[in-house]
């Protein structure tokens, strides 16, 4: 028996940060002080806060140790884990036991991700410890698949995927749907930049999908699914792979399981990790072998799937709330959320944010809860001024509206969506112009060309874009970023096309201003877009240390050194920035404003 | 496996959450001081983990804590049950394996070795 459970997060960020290093010096110390018997290790997925990795959690005490190195390893085991007395230096918030009492968490209601950064996602009877497959178990000797679907309906849960379809519905359309096989497919695609709630559910909690599959497999009358991930999560392939094989191994999954009739199998299916991959008859097309485009709708896939057959798909944070639906019950998770949308919604946090990580939040949080309550506001003392929420399908929501509820309504009304859960926070240094273009060159480069409206008219949209950001914008060109957008949105054949000007659309709803700066005083107000700023030597600051003359790749940055100050020939100057990054003494200012020619 | 077949291992398996569960009844706390550890505290600590895993004990954990300023009494051992603590001192190997079965699973405190009784208030 161990007296001290090292919970270490070996999800992939914290992977990255060095969890892997962390953990052989932990070996080495425990069997240096002979504790080795008396300290167990459990590897977990992702505990949320990202950016403080890698992360430990100790028990019997509930304290987090944050951004811990390999060198300090060794003191925490002699003074802590020996002595009994918390290296306070490395803890999170001081020595604050339990995640309840840290902000970042208070706000949060975790019941999807209650597992991850809790059990060991590599065994199966951890998860059966905190109530696994007890579910299915209910599910398949208590209850009628119509029950099971009432049960969803009445629950009131929507597709975590993006457009919030309603479950339940969509399960009754595949159970009457006809033609047999059936199948189930679970979309883990997860193409928006910066998004990882899905990978990071996979990685922590796989037997909560395989399970929440099972029971829609049930439900619907099938029985084989397919789990579409791309091949850039391979540490979420393999610990499904181990979960899929475990599950088989205990009877559940594969024929008669828990020795009923039912019978259902899951296979994996790698994608190469296009955006349009997502979409879910362009997924279809990709699972039949073929070429990842997108077909129109009707026939849905609840009608025609793969090889033409029914088939049920939902997103994976979608399928890993069933269980809970069924244990808890749908009163209970109707009881948490708005009166549309219900339960909880993971989101990936980002941006100028003082907690990056990922975050669960019941629906009806406002957004400004999420970002100063949860997020801890801004980093560096700068105003927040929008959040980019549904990533390149999404929109930006300026200040003014962050009393806004987390609900699929409220946001697709004011022009941004619920999305899959991908949310940047924006503050002054941000360009909207900027902003808007990243995410419209994402959008034309996944495009994947099948048609017109999307492939053409998303270029067509970045170049007037790209022309406003280089001060050679006209009023017009906004009048026709509106007229193309509403175009391309009417006219697409999948939805990557009809929300990719999402972005564009309502930057220019709430930021009118800032285009405007850039088209009317050719100044970018944010200081970010190249051709719209300029540097200058601040004379008082400069000492002459010649660095930045070094640095000049055209010779721009003149002087002598010993004999301040420097200055800038504007002519010569190309807005690179490598004199404002080698200035020692902030000697260097970057100004809005196009430099005078 | 049949459904009962799945309790049955749920049952088991809890005690592998062990100190993450939260169902813990009894905490035995060892003072792990450098004057407790010099008194011979490593021992106390790794028998009473061996009584406390020999009995499989899952609502019980054995945790340590630094100095509490008893030097003259150490080893010291405290039993946490609810808002009562019960402190042990001069404890050595054989005290420590009373405690767990004599204390803690059969409920009889070992009175002529205690040193202190605290109710914990709030
Ligand atoms: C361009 C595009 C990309 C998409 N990417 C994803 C994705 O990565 N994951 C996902 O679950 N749904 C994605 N969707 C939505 C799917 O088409 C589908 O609606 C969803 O998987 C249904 O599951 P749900 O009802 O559980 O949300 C995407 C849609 C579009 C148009």
């Amino acid at each position: 028996m161990s007296r001290i459970e090292v919970l270490l997060c070996a999800g992939t960020a914290c992977l990255s940060s060095g969890a892997r290093e962390v953990k052989a010096a932990l070996l080495e110390a425990l069997a240096e002080e002979g504790l080795t018997g008396e300290v167990r290790i459990v590897e977990t997925g992702c505990m949320g806060p990202c950016e403080l990795g890698p992360i430990m959690l100790v028990y019997p005490e509930g304290i987090y140790y944050i951004r811990v190195k390999p060198a300090d390893v060794r003191e925490i085991v002699r003074e802590h884990f020996l002595k009994g007395r918390p290296v306070r230096r490395l803890l999170w918030a001081g020595e604050l036991p339990e995640s309840k009492e840290i902000p970042f968490f208070s706000r949060q209601l975790k019941v999807v991700l209650a597992n991850c950064g809790r059990i060991d996602p590599e065994d199966i009877e951890e998860y059966i410890a905190v109530g696994g497959y007890e579910a299915l178990s209910r599910v398949l000797t208590e209850m009628s698949p119509e029950d099971v679907i009432e049960e969803i309906k009445r629950s009131g849960l929507r597709g975590r995927g993006g457009a919030g379809f309603p479950t339940g519905l969509k399960w009754e359309l595949v159970r009457m749907a006809e033609g047999s096989p059936k199948y189930i497919i679970c979309n883990a695609d997860e193409g928006d930049p910066g998004a990882f709630m899905d990978r990071a559910i996979l990685e922590g909690d796989p037997h909560a999908v395989l399970e929440g599959m099972a029971i829609a497999a049930y439900a619907v009358g099938a029985q084989h699914g397919y789990i579409y991930v791309r091949a850039e999560y391979p540490l979420a392939v393999q610990r499904l792979e181990t979960a899929i094989s475990q599950a088989r191994r205990y009877g559940l999954l594969g024929e008669g399981i828990l020795e009923t009739d039912f019978s259902f199998d899951v296979e994996i299916r790698v994608g190469a990790g296009a955006f349009v991959c997502g979409e879910e008859t362009a997924l279809i097309a990709s699972i039949e072998g073929r070429r990842g485009e997108p077909r129109p709708r009707p026939p849905y896939p609840a009608r025609s799937g793969p090889f033409g057959k029914p088939t049920l798909i939902n997103n994976v944070e979608t399928f890993a709330n069933v269980r809970h639906i069924v244990v808890r019950g749908a009163d209970w998770f109707s009881s948490i959320g708005t009166e549309k949308s219900k339960g909880t919604k993971v989101f990936a946090l980002a941006g100028q944010v003082k907690n990056t990580g990922l975050v669960e939040v019941p629906m009806g949080i406002t957004l400004r809860e999420l970002v100063y309550d949860i997020g801890g506001g801004a980093p560096n003392g700068k105003k927040i001024k929008a959040v980019q929420i549904g990533g390149p399908s999404g929109g930006c929501l300026p200040e003014s509206l962050f009393h806004l509820p987390v609900d699929y309504e409220a946001l697709t009304e004011h022009g941004a969506i619920m999305g899959s859960g991908g949310i940047i926070v924006l503050d002054e240094s941000a360009c909207m112009v900027n902003v808007a273009k990243f995410f419209l060159e994402f959008t034309s480069e996944e495009s994947c060309g099948k048609c017109t409206p999307c492939r053409v008219g998303t270029k067509i949209m970045l170049g007037i874009l790209e022309r406003i950001a280089r001060g050679e914008g006209t009023e017009e060109d906004l009048v026709r970023l509106e007229e193309l957008g509403h175009m391309i949105r009417d006219a697409s054949l999948c939805g990557l096309g009809q929300t990719a000007p999402n972005p564009v659309l309502s930057s220019l709803r709430y930021f009118r201003d800032e285009f405007l700066a850039h088209i009317r005083d050719k100044r970018c107000p944010a200081g970010v877009c190249p051709d719209l700023i300029h540097y200058v030597v601040v004379p008082e600051l400069c000492r002459a240390c010649d660095r930045c003359r070094q640095a000049c790749p055209t010779g721009a940055a003149q002087g002598t050194p010993g004999n301040p100050p420097y200055r800038i020939e504007l002519s010569a100057c190309i807005n690179c920035g490598a004199c404002f990054d080698a200035c020692p003494f902030g000697a260097i200012e970057r100004r809005p404003g196009r430099k005078e020619r | 496996m049949r459904p009962e077949e799945l309790k049955e291992i749920r049952e088991k398996a809890k005690a592998r959450l062990g100190l993450r569960s939260g169902d813990v009844r009894v905490r035995i706390v060892v003072g792990m001081g450098t004057s407790g550890i010099a008194a011979g505290a490593r021992e106390v600590l790794k028998a009473l983990l061996e009584e406390v895993s020999r009995r499989n004990l899952t609502d019980v954990a054995v945790t340590q804590t630094g100095e509490r300023g008893l030097a003259a009494k150490e080893p010291v051992v405290e039993v946490h049950e609810g808002d009562r603590i019960t402190v042990y001192g001069e404890v050595d190997e054989a005290l420590a394996r009373r405690i767990v079965v004599e204390h803690v699973v059969n409920g009889h405190p070992i009175q002529d070795r205690i040193i202190e009784v605290r109710e914990v208030v709030g």
